[in-house]
């Protein structure tokens, strides 16, 4: 039987090792699954790895799909920092789309510069009023977000099946489930030409850097931290906790709101039913994956776009279920956290002779 | 409104809130021993694909419901190993299993979808089936329902009397000094955890073999997290489950209701309702959080491991 | 008196990651014998203990129960032979009841569940400790607990009773009555092993004694013929100093003033503080003794401000406090010293240095809301280097020091910010000998500055070594207090235990 040995001290080592030995078990268990279905495994693995992005459109494209992970981990992040379990960026995501979109529809035929620019905030707001009700209910009503947050994203998703087939539904449509196009006032610019690669990116980015400077070097991101870790340290310092949950719940919500609004004024161009394939949940392993690390978050986000395109290209080159993707993200999940134990303990395969009478 | 609409809102109530009372005991157990485990969603999913293929290929739906619950532990073992051997977060281990299972269940069951087999069949009790209004919800259900009520009185006196119950909510209670005075908490875990595996397994199953009889991705559309949510209406008392599950079968078919007071209001708004009231509970019972508090394990969700 | 031995333990062994717990310890108890195990804190008495009941597997080592060599697998092992122990922290679980406490405890050796009941009252009755077999643990009192899990090893037929520090929960008065059960235990052929490290309560009950340090046996002796100082000397060694002459003082004007402080219980597990009303003086210490669990915790966190109460009730140098956050009452001058090392006064996982700023944020650590870095290094440094951290450097993680350290490390945290007000909760709890002295001799300079220091202990022997004045605390109402050296032991007692009318006045006068 296994037993674990508390270590002295956490092991810097295994912090950043154990993510590696998560996607390296993953591709391992993977090479398996492929043999499993018939596949040559190294080949498999090749095209659902690799061949994304052996050229320059499919390095754009790798960005294209990690813009709305990105921007939901490093939002998710700040709230695991503060030991708040917000698991809803999907719902706020698709709430940033919902509502960038309502703006999006009154500027079809205009030209106003402002369009782009409100749309987004439109798209920010509405992650923002979703998660600000999650902290609504979770400081207010002492409501247990893990729920509350899985139950918005499900009402969330609903409200976007009723927007695009009542509301936001194209009048001239043919009766689609699907909102008017946009208009290119409020299409997100694109940054080079011939691909897909939108402004979307440079949110991103600015992201990546107010986060990290935020979480590292401000007071408050000092305190998000120590409530996090140590509830009764933060009570005894006299750190304000509703401030603090407010705080991390509404970045994160804005942030995903804004890759919703990223994504119906970017790739999509219209509200349709499925503008996110689950990047709200994805988010959530990249976040743990990059260490909770705007950095770390980055190049695990990336990660999660390629297994997202692997997913496609599998489907089209091995005829294998786009569903694969799902699979491979929660392998990954679960490689991770096992991994993890090594940061905190020793693994010790239990040999005492008068254990064995015991067990 | 008429009788036969009544009759057959009872009836469907109980039938929509079966699978949410078989997951809701499974989980109700595995959090009793102290164990929180939020993969309800992908074991019931899983139950639900493996069941209707075991199904598919036997013909014989009762060997699809065994298959299911087979599934669901298996599932629940995983879980199990992260979470109880190796000591990793339980929030997070079972959001892992959730999104594995989802991903999983829809890889392996991708060429499956609507397809068709064989529903459970009702098991009408004879004549007591014609008695108006309750007749058809109480004695014209399947084998399922039936069982679900076995199952709920088993668990119920399981807490009851005896000392089956007293170990697992020791467990729960306070691992270590459970395990200090010489009681097996691992295995009291690893039992409670494989229990809520197989009663999400066979709760998909119901979904997949008996409801539509289909098989379709994410066909449990989020009954797993609302079964957490009926633990905590029931402040983790096994007698409020059963009302809890019959109350949300109740909201999952408002439409229904609706329709018999001649009103028309957009499905997608209305299937918002089950997540509605889930919240809505959960606002009203976590207001009072010291008297919630009371009666949730005190070792709930967190981490243990023998230090000797 | 028998003479034959109930137990001999032999050349026990047991290894942890880093540290030798026990190292070939050797321990012998006759019939009836009442033996005391002594050592400091960590010196290895409780993992000997945990060997004796089963719960620890000994590296190597003999153990002889009644002439025949065992092998103890669990605990179930050692109560099948007789052996029961009461653990320090007690092995209740809190929301069940009496009998399903026992019952769990037992398991098949409870017998019938029905007739459980009744032999639990006759037993219970029988030893002067009467119980109710169907009262939640959660709603008795510390020494019921206590009685609970002494009953449970009653139940058996019992030849060998373990208890750990067990009236380190108690008042002195229940702790007679403890002594009472256990001698006439012992008359009837039980034999007690009584760890502890209060020398005047081994010299009171012990015929014997076997001293641990650093995991080895240090000595035995007859505590009887021996001086508490002789026994310490056993405890600690030879050159670590053991006694330091506390000098009383006489505060100046009242700086904490608590005027008719009430609160009400937010749930079961809580104690509603009733009309409190005490002052701290600056430039004096005040401690206020009791028992855990009565209202402690909670007139705590009402003078921190963790928990706001609303009325004029706490009042520093003249001014109402209670709307102030802990932030805003830190900036009048008030530190805190927490009973919780980890995980309250130090983040576990954060190194020293940000567990400096975690309180010392308003010590110009900050610049614009973004922290300064190199502040909190040298503020980090300078309190390691001033309080004698023993620690490779600032950036070592808080769950990485040892307990005395740590303390050390957060007292030195707070003393830096010079207090007006300094609240500390059980400042040496488990820690060892040289860095109580150390704590102590803080405490004092900070004294002499004029600061007003609150002590919140159950420890007495602290309390009365630093105190000026002295009062005492049960189910949420405070005692008078009156200076130390005017307050017999037995009174301070009576007061633990809620009999407040007992001759106050008599006794300050």
């Amino acid at each position: 039987m296994i037993r674990l040995e508390p270590r002295p001290a956490i092991s810097g080592f295994w912090t950043y090792a154990s993510p590696v030995t998560a996607v390296l078990l993953t591709l391992i268990t993977g090479a398996f699954l492929f043999a499993a279905l018939g596949q040559a495994p190294l080949e498999a693995l090749h095209i659902y790895f690799i061949s994304p992005i052996a050229d320059w459109y499919g390095i754009t494209e790798l960005f294209v799909k990690a813009v709305p992970i990105l921007l939901c981990a490093y939002g998710l992040a700040l709230c695991y920092r503060a030991a708040v379990w917000n698991i809803g960026a999907e719902g706020q995501l698709l709430m940033g789309g919902i509502f960038a979109s309502v703006i999006a529809v009154q500027f079809v035929d205009s030209d106003a510069w402002l369009a782009m620019p409100i749309t987004m905030l439109a798209g920010v707001a509405g992650g923002m009023v979703w998660a600000g009700i999650v902290a609504f209910l979770k400081l207010k009503m002492n409501t247990n977000e893990t729920l509350s947050t899985i139950m918005m994203n499900y009402i969330a998703l609903n409200l976007l099946l009723y927007s695009v087939h009542g509301p936001l539904k194209d009048p001239h449509g043919f009766n689609f489930p699907e909102s008017a196009l946009f208009g290119d006032s409020t299409l997100l610019p694109i940054l080079f030409e011939g691909t897909r690669l939108h402004l979307g990116l440079a949110f991103s980015l600015l992201a990546l850097a107010a986060t990290w400077v935020f979480i590292s070097r401000s007071f408050i991101g000092f305190q998000i931290q120590v409530m996090g870790q140590d509830q009764a340290a933060a009570k005894m310092a006299g750190f304000n906790k509703t401030k603090l949950v407010l705080t991390v719940l509404l970045i994160c919500g804005g942030l995903a709101g804004l890759a919703g609004a990223g994504e119906v004024a970017g790739p999509i161009g219209q509200l349709v039913p499925h503008i996110s394939p689950g990047y709200g949940y994805s988010a959530i392993i990249v976040a743990f994956l990059g260490r909770l690390h705007p950095v770390g978050i980055t190049l695990a986000g990336l990660l999660m776009a390629l297994i997202y395109m692997g997913g496609e290209m599998s489907q089209i080159f091995l005829g294998l279920p786009n569903a694969i993707t799902g699979v491979f993200q929660g392998l990954i999940l679960f490689f991770l956290l096992s991994s993890d134990v090594l940061i905190r303990y020793r693994i010790r395969w239990a040999s005492n002779p008068m254990k064995a009478g015991a067990a | 409104m008429d009788l036969d609409l009544l009759t057959n809102i009872l009836y469907l109530t109980i039938r929509t809130g079966t699978p949410l009372l078989l997951v809701a005991l499974g989980e109700l157990v595995c959090e009793k021993s102290g164990v929180l485990n939020l993969g309800q969603e992908g074991m019931m999913l899983m139950g639900a694909v493996v069941g209707f293929i075991a199904a598919f290929y036997s013909g014989n739906v009762y060997l699809g419901f065994a298959m299911a619950a087979c599934a669901g532990i298996a599932m629940s073992l995983v879980f199990g190993f992260v979470a109880v051997t190796l000591n990793a977060n339980q929030v997070a281990t079972g959001l892992a299993l959730t999104i594995f299972g989802t991903g999983l269940s829809a890889f392996i069951g991708a060429s499956f979808e609507g397809k068709t087999i064989t529903a459970l069949p009702t098991l009408a009790v004879g004549f007591v089936e014609t008695i108006p209004l309750i007749g058809r919800p109480l004695f014209a259900q399947d084998a399922m329902v039936y069982f679900s009520w076995i199952l709920f009185i088993a668990i119920y006196l399981f807490f009851k009397q005896g000392r089956g119950g007293l170990k697992v909510r020791a467990a729960g209670e306070n691992p270590t000094v459970g395990s200090n005075l010489g009681l097996p908490v691992l295995k009291i875990r690893y039992l409670s955890i494989m229990f809520g595996g197989a009663m999400a397994g066979l709760a998909g199953g119901y979904l997949s073999l008996a409801y539509t009889p289909l098989w379709t991705e994410n066909m449990t559309a989020g009954r797993g997290w609302i079964a957490l949510a009926l633990v905590v209406f029931a402040s983790w008392r096994v007698g409020r489950i059963m009302l809890g599950a019959y109350l949300f079968g109740f909201a999952s078919i408002m439409h229904l209701v609706l329709q018999g007071f001649g009103l028309s209001i957009s499905s997608n708004l209305l299937a918002t309702l089950p997540y509605v009231a889930t919240i809505v509970v959960l606002v009203f019972l976590s207001k009072n959080i010291e008297r919630l508090k009371q009666f949730e394990p005190m070792a709930l969700g967190k981490p243990w491991h023998k230090t000797h | 008196m028998d003479n034959t031995k109930r137990l001999e333990m032999i050349g026990i062994t047991k290894t942890y990651p880093g540290t030798v717990a026990n190292d070939q310890v050797a321990l012998s108890i006759r019939h009836s014998e009442i033996h005391a195990l002594l050592g400091e804190n960590g010196a290895g008495k409780s993992t000997l203990m945990k060997i004796l009941y089963g719960v620890t597997k000994p590296d190597t080592g003999t153990i002889i129960w009644n002439g025949k060599e065992i092998r103890l697998a669990n605990p179930a092992d050692a109560r099948a032979l007789g052996i029961g122990m009461v653990f320090q922290h007690f092995s209740l679980f809190e929301t069940l009841t009496v009998r399903e406490n026992i019952e769990l405890a037992l398991g098949n050796q409870a017998g019938n569940s029905a007739t459980l009941a009744t032999r639990i009252r006759e037993t219970s009755e029988k030893y002067g400790m009467p119980l109710d077999p169907d009262r939640r643990i959660a709603s008795l009192s510390t020494g019921e607990k206590q009685r609970v899990e002494i009953v449970r090893c009653l139940l058996l037929d019992i030849q060998l009773l373990i208890l750990d520090e067990p009236t380190s929960v108690l008042t002195p008065q229940e702790v007679e009555r403890l002594f009472e059960t256990l001698r006439l235990l012992s008359k009837e052929g039980c034999s007690i092993l009584f760890i502890s490290h209060k020398l005047h309560e081994v010299t009171a009950l012990c015929e014997s004694a076997t001293i641990l340090r650093h995991g080895k046996v240090s000595g035995n002796c007859e505590p009887k013929q021996e001086t508490p100082a002789s026994i310490a000397r056993m405890m600690v060694g030879e050159d670590t100093p053991i006694t330091h002459n506390a000098k009383r003082a006489i505060g100046g004007a009242d700086f904490l003033q608590v005027r008719q402080l009430s609160t009400t219980a937010a749930d079961t597990f809580e104690i509603a503080l009733k009309n409190v009303n005490f002052s701290v003086k600056q430039g004096e210490i005040v401690g206020i003794a009791g028992v855990a669990g009565n209202g402690q915790e909670e007139l705590l966190k009402a003078l921190s401000g963790e928990q706001p109460y609303g009325s004029e009730s706490i009042w520093f140098a003249g001014t109402a406090v209670d709307a102030l956050s802990p932030m805003q009452r830190r900036r009048l001058g008030m530190a805190f010293v927490p009973e919780d090392r980890l995980g309250r006064g130090a983040v576990p996982e954060m190194s020293l240095a940000e567990n400096t700023l975690l309180t010392s944020f308003d010590s110009g650590l900050l610049k614009k809301g973004f922290i300064h870095f190199p502040s909190v290094t040298k503020l980090a440094k300078r309190i390691i280097q001033t309080y004698k951290v023993k620690t490779p450097n600032e950036l070592a993680a808080a769950s990485s020091l040892s307990g005395g350290n740590l303390q050390k490390f957060i007292i030195g945290r707070e003393v830096e910010q010079a207090p007006k007000l300094l609240i500390m909760a059980h400042p040496t709890w488990g820690v060892d000998i040289g860095a109580q002295v150390a704590i102590h001799n803080t405490i004092f300079a900070l004294r002499e500055q004029g600061c007003a220091v609150l002590v919140i202990s159950e420890d007495l022997d602290e309390l009365y070594n630093i105190c000026d004045r002295l009062g005492a605390i049960c189910d949420g109402q405070v005692s008078p207090f009156v200076a130390t050296d005017d307050l017999p032991l037995a009174q301070l007692g009576q007061w633990m235990a809620g009999d407040f009318a007992a001759d106050a006045q008599e006794v300050a006068a």
